[in-house]
């Protein structure tokens, strides 16, 4: 067992100007600042990458450029799931009784640190560099491969993909550090640009900067009392072209294994944090994970069933669909988010008292599965 | 490398290779020098025959850079070769999912890339 004593969140957007590492500062002092800590009280730090900010060891150049001295110290990188690999490895850590206080943080300037065609073609590099990069393919390319087909199974149709897109910026509209918080109907995404059949701009992630950080303990620091207490990973391939099914991706084996470690069902899930990179990453998620049936998550979306009032809410944030996607630490700010929900503390965002949450990350297309299931305690 | 007699698009011929095990009979297409399966050395690489079925379909209206923005729109596809294997290629205006189609090779910034047709 392992406590999420505190948390830290930039708006996501555009922040000209601000490095990496300032952005990573700042997420980092207010994770620090939540968990009542101070700088040397922190003994582990994990942290990511930035595609903006390569460098060989991110994690104690972060540690020497904040001002912290650990005993235990490295990067991860599972692309879109790192954020949740980075609080599996911390949880395991502080059970292990390697570290007392891990602080779990990144950053990055993604959107206005490079130019699009940079942006795009970085991201690109997760699909295979002589098998698919040289093809033209893109990752809405990769995830509009996938969508096809997932219609072509299910009968899923882009009005039901719209509908998590509208979802999203619904709960982003009460956000006021998401990168976009103009409402949306299903019109607008049906109408918006096409990016990749069946995808169009609005089933797609915007790119942003931005940073998120968060202190995962071995003992309670402070009042919020949020503990984790299950964690699992799958990972069936790297490349779409190489996945064993384009209908299941190892998404049910990890939260089924993190819920049988948590020693929690399905149906006790009060609160969900799902991976949204693309309208039809988080409908699989959802469908795959068991939170909805095959082809009724835009349905279910659009009834109310995750919404702030609803059985389970999702995102409540609004979600890398609309609170923005800054890399490493934008499935972070679900989790953030999540913690604000189960301490109570998300303002006009509160769904009721939740007190079971769900989290799950993706990284690649759909290849690298990570989930946890954290819990209130009073 | 590729046997020099099979014809392999990645190398800039018109044509597709995979590789099979020699030890137990697994078939793959991102080249290797060992089966992946049962890690037996030295695979067999063999030609494909170019038909298959069509698997997943995508229409890329933006390409990823300024080389390949003239080519925008175009369709990449997965398709499940009758070999056993699935490859990544393009494919013709007018092809679906389920279609059964035949691979040509065509040019694509500075390389041939394989390109699916119905038939």
């Amino acid at each position: 067992m392992s406590w999420i004593t505190g948390v830290g969140l930039t708006p996501f957007g555009k922040h000209p100007g601000r490095s990496t590492l300032d952005l990573m500062s700042e997420a980092a002092t207010g994770a620090l600042a939540d968990a009542h800590l101070e700088r040397r009280q922190i003994d582990g730090l994990l942290t990511g990458y930035s595609t903006t900010f390569p460098h060989l060891m991110l994690s104690t150049l972060f540690a020497e450029h904040f001002g912290i001295v650990p005993s235990y110290a490295h990067a991860i990188q599972l692309g879109g799931a790192t954020g949740f690999g980075m609080v599996m490895l911390a949880h395991h850590l502080v059970e292990a009784g390697l570290a007392e206080n891990v602080l779990v943080v990144a950053g990055e300037n993604r959107l206005t640190g490079q130019s699009r065609d940079s942006a795009v073609q970085t991201l690109a590099q997760v699909g295979h560099p002589v098998y698919e990069v040289p093809l033209g393919a893109t990752i809405p390319a990769y995830y509009g491969l996938v969508a096809s087909r997932y219609m072509h199974e299910y009968g899923t149709t882009e009005q039901d993909f719209a509908a998590l897109a509208v979802l999203m910026r619904s709960h982003a509209v009460r956000h006021p550090g998401a990168q976009f918080r103009e409402p949306i109907t299903e019109a607008d995404v049906l109408a918006s640009k096409p990016v990749a059949s069946p995808l169009k701009l609005l089933d797609c992630c915007p790119v942003s900067d931005g940073g998120a950080a968060f202190v995962v303990s071995r003992h309670r620091t402070s009042d919020h009392g949020v503990r984790i207490v299950g964690t699992a990973q799958a990972h069936t391939h790297q490349h779409v072209s190489a996945a064993p099914s384009l209908t299941s991706f190892g998404a049910a084996d990890s939260s089924r294994a993190a819920m049988k470690a948590a020693g929690v069902a399905l149906a006790d899930v009060d609160y969900a944090a799902i991976y949204d990179s693309f309208t039809i990453t988080v409908t699989i998620l959802l469908e795959e994970i068991g939170l909805a049936p095959r082809g009724a998550a835009g349905r279910m979306a659009r009834d109310g069933h995750f919404s702030k009032t609803g059985k389970v809410p999702l995102n409540l944030h609004g979600g890398l669909l609309s609170y923005g996607h800054c890399g490493v630490g934008g499935a972070m700010a679900h989790l953030v988010e999540m913690h604000l929900q189960l301490t109570g503390r998300a303002g006009d965002r509160q769904a009721g008292s939740p007190k079971l949450a769900l989290l799950h990350g993706d990284g690649g297309v759909l290849s690298s599965h990570v989930s946890l299931v954290a819990e209130r305690v009073q | 490398m590729t046997q020099a007699s099979l014809l392999d698009w990645t190398e800039g011929a018109e044509g597709i290779v995979w590789q099979q095990c020699s030890a137990c009979g697994h078939g793959w297409y991102f080249r290797r020098t060992f089966c992946p399966k049962c890690g037996a050395g030295s695979p067999e690489a063999r030609q494909a025959s170019g038909a298959g079925t069509v698997h997943a379909i995508t229409r890329v209206m933006r390409a990823p850079s300024e080389a390949l923005r003239p080519y925008a729109p175009y369709n990449i596809v997965l398709v499940d070769l009758g070999e056993g294997l699935r490859v990544m290629a393009h494919a013709d205006d007018g092809v679906a999912i389920g279609d059964r189609v035949t691979a040509a090779f065509v040019t694509f910034g500075d390389r041939i890339v394989p390109r699916f047709s119905k038939g």
